[in-house]
């Protein structure tokens, strides 16, 4: 199947794929320590192990002078064959959750977390040799600038094989072959000629392509997948998001798509978490997050993106700025710029909670609306 | 891992143009400035000082005194004249700052303008001007000393002019680079969209945004130029006697340094520390200055 | 050459673009010095008062026009006209007052200012360049400008590398409309902020242009923005526009099989998804497509068997309804519903 989609040379038209909504339930666990009912406890007895488990994540980058809060208190499940999308705006810490996740971190970040689990194996105390055989293997990373991914001194071809061969994986010839089928997987016209050729004869599109091709050398379970497509013009980027999507519902493997784009997410994903300050402020499957969003922030934002459809007045703002201090938030960190604000939220931090099963949010007044004058 | 610095960066503030408190906590740092500073404080109060200073500022002439090794009265000895080492070396140090800071100053008040407007016009000025640099770079300082002294006769004043001509062109180098780089910048694009007048453009945006490599160029050639004008002056093409030119003196001293030692070796070591202590200070400014390079 | 038509009347444009051209060199290996068009013959106008849209991808050619219209860059060929005076080949002082009717705001909104400069510097620069006034005078203009993009005098002395991305926009916007200038031209002037900051951004923008009647070139890539701003779009591919037409209109039954591609690739937040349509890499500059530049990635050609009429002859715009044209031999004047956009 995939030798044919190479001769062809072009992507065939696929039809999106519906996302199901019906998915093995992993209930979030509220992280103030309460137990979770019977009930879920069974349910999360019989579900598998999740391939990304993170609970209380925090990080701190220590500089010389001060300390800067990225992350405090991100709970995130992934399971197998899930997409999810890990969505927010500038520094609420997407990006660093899904390095965190790779252990990919500088050496001034400061990590802790009650769980940090992939594939059940705990992140935190594996040793660097562990580590590195995880990564590229059985996690990948696809980044946002395909150009700067790449090094422009050596083929696409020669940089895929050492991949392989970092991992043990196969070479010379068997590893040649193993390429071509994965280029192949990812619809990438002119296979022998894109090996052969150097990054920067390639165009973004086809860039993102053999980066695609990269990670899925090793067979991985999960696939961190940085703004993939914000770089790349629109057209390219469904055609980039439809293989995604394509290539993860045939091999099964995880995504966490970390974007600020709404819209990708929906196509995207199964299951979606808004960040916010560095914490999951809302977490949903995606078609119950876009048909009824709880938090009041997940509401802003879906109401100030600008739609292609009939426009009515102005748009609805979120007014102020996303907190640059983390550290030194007291009380719910939304709350300067929320329309329904009660004086308990600037006083009480709320936790992420469930509101049904696959569901939840962070907030004490869940789902309360403005009622607009 | 240029990836997560660059996550971590994002959360870092934007930096501001001049991080002062990075400079002051630098060991290096100290040290350099605290030796520049010293040498202002010499310069300008050189006369006042030193111990044996003389009637015109050069050294007090003792002829009995003459080659004593250093000693409490002495700490650097005599030289031939009798006059004490350790005075001629403070006084030095004002001629050999003054020189290299109007050297440095002249060298960049030429160079750095014809950059920028090489830089920002291209074409045919650009290549017009970057042609004379070349020009003007293939010359050998000496051979440009030796060819200004034989026109206009020996001298301080003829050196520096010489060593003038010398530099600029580096600094022209400089500007030009970082004018390239700064005119596609949005806000250049944003300047021209205004109307504001090429020149203007330069002058407003172009300049003051390239000084960060400048100044670090010219903190260390100050230094540099003191070495320069110390050997111009050791093969008699620079100061003459009896002014207390360091490098006038490391040559007076040639002749009896396997004896004399301290006659030739302490000016040698002011040369030294001079232009240590600039270069500290230029390093150091350049990694406060231009992220990228440090750490 | 299109018209400017505005609910019917005609009225004598503010922006006359005829038969724009803008040729770059390139040097490509195996072929040696080639030259690459980045705009190819344009016409295009905008009626005074009027917010035009213009879309594409990399290399549609628009942030070209953009600054050929600017007079950033020289045009290869062709003719601007701006209220009425040619820009073209105007050069020094009228030049200069040409450009008090028309300014910019600039996709960075960081880099677009002067890191050294302070924002009362940046916003009284066009001031300070085009008229005498004196110091308290032009601080008090200062004041007016940042009050109108909602900020206060707190930030009058304050650099670049202390705002963040929508605040610096707003310095840009205020300076761009300090000389109260006819024609604003914003090239992607949200692209890089936040979903909140850009609907703040963009309400100030409607704003701006309803209290002091100003007319706008928008481009951008991003459909929903230019919906909401624009009155008309011009859909760009390859240095040509293929299709113009109202806003509303364009979006909601659009007529180019490459307008269609547009809208459906577009991962909508409503959940309205389309097929992928496109095929294929964008086209080479260097080595554009014969006849019609869109062909070999068309899903209605492929739909109509590949007629060669799309390779041997290149389409011009044709009016298709009132105030719609596309360049397509074969786009019917409503689109079919076969593959119009699929709510999910």
């Amino acid at each position: 199947m995939s030798g044919e989609r190479a001769r062809t040379g072009a992507l065939p038209i696929t039809a999106e794929q519906p996302t199901t909504g019906a998915l093995p339930i992993t209930a979030e666990q509220p992280t103030t320590g309460t137990l979770p009912s019977t009930a879920e406890q069974l349910i999360r007895a019989a579900a598998p192990t999740p391939v990304l488990e993170i609970r209380g994540l925090r990080l701190a980058f220590q500089g010389e002078e001060r300390r800067t809060v990225a992350l405090d208190g991100i709970d995130l499940v992934i399971a197998p064959g899930e997409a999810v999308g890990v969505v927010g705006e500038t520094g609420c810490g997407k990006t660093v959750t899904g390095l965190a996740a790779m252990r990919l971190l500088p050496a001034s970040a400061r990590l802790t977390a009650d769980v940090l689990q992939f594939d059940g194996r705990d992140l935190l105390t594996l040793d660097d040799g562990a580590l590195r055989r995880i990564r590229g293997a059985e996690v990948a990373m696809i980044f946002q600038n395909p150009t700067s991914a790449f090094n422009p001194v050596f083929t696409i071809g020669a940089q895929m094989a050492d991949v392989l061969a970092a991992h043990d994986r196969e070479r010379g010839d068997a590893a040649r072959e193993r390429i071509r089928i994965v280029m192949a997987s990812v619809g990438m016209p002119d296979v022998e000629r894109v090996m052969r050729a150097y990054p920067h004869q390639l165009s973004g599109g086809m860039l993102q392509r053999a980066m695609i091709a990269t990670a899925l050398l090793c067979r991985p379970r999960l696939i961190i997948a940085d703004e993939p497509t914000t770089a790349l013009d629109v057209t390219i980027a469904a055609q980039i998001l439809a293989l995604l999507r394509r290539l993860q519902l045939d091999e099964g493997f995880s995504v966490m798509l970390i974007t600020h784009d709404l819209g990708v997410v929906r196509r995207v994903c199964d299951r979606v978490a808004v960040l916010y300050a560095g914490r999951v402020v809302e977490s949903a499957t995606t078609e119950a997050l876009f048909a009824a969003p709880q938090h009041p922030y997940t509401r802003g934002l879906l109401a100030a993106v600008p739609r292609t459809s009939a426009s009515s007045g102005p748009l609805q703002t979120i007014p102020g700025s996303v907190p640059t201090d983390i550290g030194s938030i007291t009380g719910c960190a939304f709350a300067p710029r929320c329309p329904v604000v009660q004086d308990r939220c600037r006083a009480e931090a709320p936790w992420l909670r469930d509101l049904e099963p696959a569901r939840a949010a962070a907030c004490h007044f869940p789902g309360v609306s403005v009622v607009s004058a | 891992m240029a990836i997560a610095e660059a996550a971590g960066e994002q959360l870092a503030r934007r930096r501001a143009p001049f991080p002062m408190r990075a400079f002051v906590r630098d060991p290096l740092a100290i040290i350099g400035s605290v030796i520049v500073l010293l040498l202002i404080v010499l310069a300008v109060l050189g006369p006042i000082i030193a111990p044996y200073p003389g009637a015109r500022g050069t050294g007090q002439i003792d002829v009995p005194s003459a080659y004593l090794p250093p000693s409490l009265s002495h700490f650097f000895g005599t030289d031939e004249l009798g006059r004490d080492v350790f005075s001629r070396v403070i006084l030095g140090a004002r001629p050999a700052l003054v020189v290299s800071v109007l050297v440095v100053g002249f060298a960049m008040l030429i160079g750095v303008p014809l950059g920028a407007i090489a830089g920002y016009r291209r074409g045919r000025i650009d290549g017009l001007i970057m042609r004379t640099t070349d020009l003007f770079l293939a010359f050998p300082p000496l051979l440009l000393a030796m060819v200004i002294v034989a026109a206009l006769g020996p001298g301080l004043e003829h050196a520096a002019i010489a060593l003038i001509i010398s530099w600029w062109p580096w600094y022209t180098r400089i500007a030009r680079a970082v004018t390239v780089s700064l005119r596609e910048q949005p806000f250049v694009d944003a300047a021209r969209a205004i109307g504001v007048r090429d020149m203007t453009i330069i002058r407003r945006h172009i300049v003051p945004n390239s000084l960060s490599p400048l100044v670090v160029q010219a903190t260390v050639d100050v230094g540099t130029v003191i070495l320069a004008a110390g050997s111009l002056a050791f093969i008699g093409l620079g100061a003459r006697p009896p002014q207390p030119d360091w490098g006038l003196m490391v040559a007076d001293g040639r002749s009896v340094i396997l004896d004399q030692w301290w006659v030739s070796t302490f000016p040698g070591l002011a040369i030294f520390v001079t232009v240590l202590a600039f270069n500290l200070v230029g390093d150091v400014l350049l990694r406060v200055l231009d992220p990228r390079h440090g750490r | 050459m299109s018209t400017a038509v505005q609910g019917g009347t005609l009225s004598a444009p503010l922006v006359r673009l005829s038969g724009l051209v803008k040729e770059y060199p390139a040097y490509v290996a195996g072929r040696g010095n080639v030259t690459i068009r980045a705009v190819d013959r344009v016409d295009l106008d905008i009626a005074p008062g009027e917010a035009y849209g213009l879309v594409g991808e990399s290399g549609s050619g628009k942030t070209t026009l953009a600054r050929c219209l600017l007079r950033l860059v020289d045009t290869t060929a062709g003719r601007i006209e701006v209220a009425g005076q040619d820009v073209t080949n105007a050069t020094g002082a009228g030049l200069r007052a040409l450009r008090r009717e028309m300014q910019v705001v600039f996709q960075d909104p960081v880099g677009s200012l002067d890191p050294r400069s302070r924002v009362a510097d940046v916003v009284a620069e066009p001031l300070r360049t085009h008229l005498r006034l004196g110091a308290k005078e032009i601080e008090a203009r200062v004041l007016t400008l940042l009050d109108e993009v909602g900020l206060g005098r707190t930030f009058l002395g304050r650099r670049a590398h202390e705002l963040s991305g929508g605040q610096c926009q707003r310095v840009a916007i205020a300076r761009a409309v300090a000389l109260r200038p006819r024609l604003l031209v914003l090239d992607e002037p949200t692209s890089a902020l936040d979903v909140s900051v850009q609907a703040q951004i963009l309400n100030l923008l409607a704003d701006l242009r309803r209290e002091h009647g100003l007319t706008y070139l928008l481009i951008s890539h991003d459909l929903g923005v230019v919906r909401y701003l624009c009155d008309r779009i011009g859909v760009m591919y390859l240095g040509r526009i293929v299709e113009q037409g109202p806003a509303a209109r364009t979006m909601a039954a659009p007529t180019h099989p490459y307008t269609q591609a547009l809208l459906a690739s577009r991962p909508s937040v409503d959940g309205v998804e389309g097929v992928a349509l496109v095929r294929g890499e964008p086209p080479s500059l260097t080595d554009p497509p014969p006849g019609c530049s869109f062909h070999p990635r068309c899903w209605l050609r492929a739909e109509l068997g590949d007629p060669d009429r799309c390779v041997d002859e290149p389409p011009d715009l044709r009016v298709l309804a009132p105030g719609v044209t596309a360049a397509c031999h074969f786009a019917p004047a409503t689109p079919t519903t076969d593959h119009a956009p699929v709510p999910r």
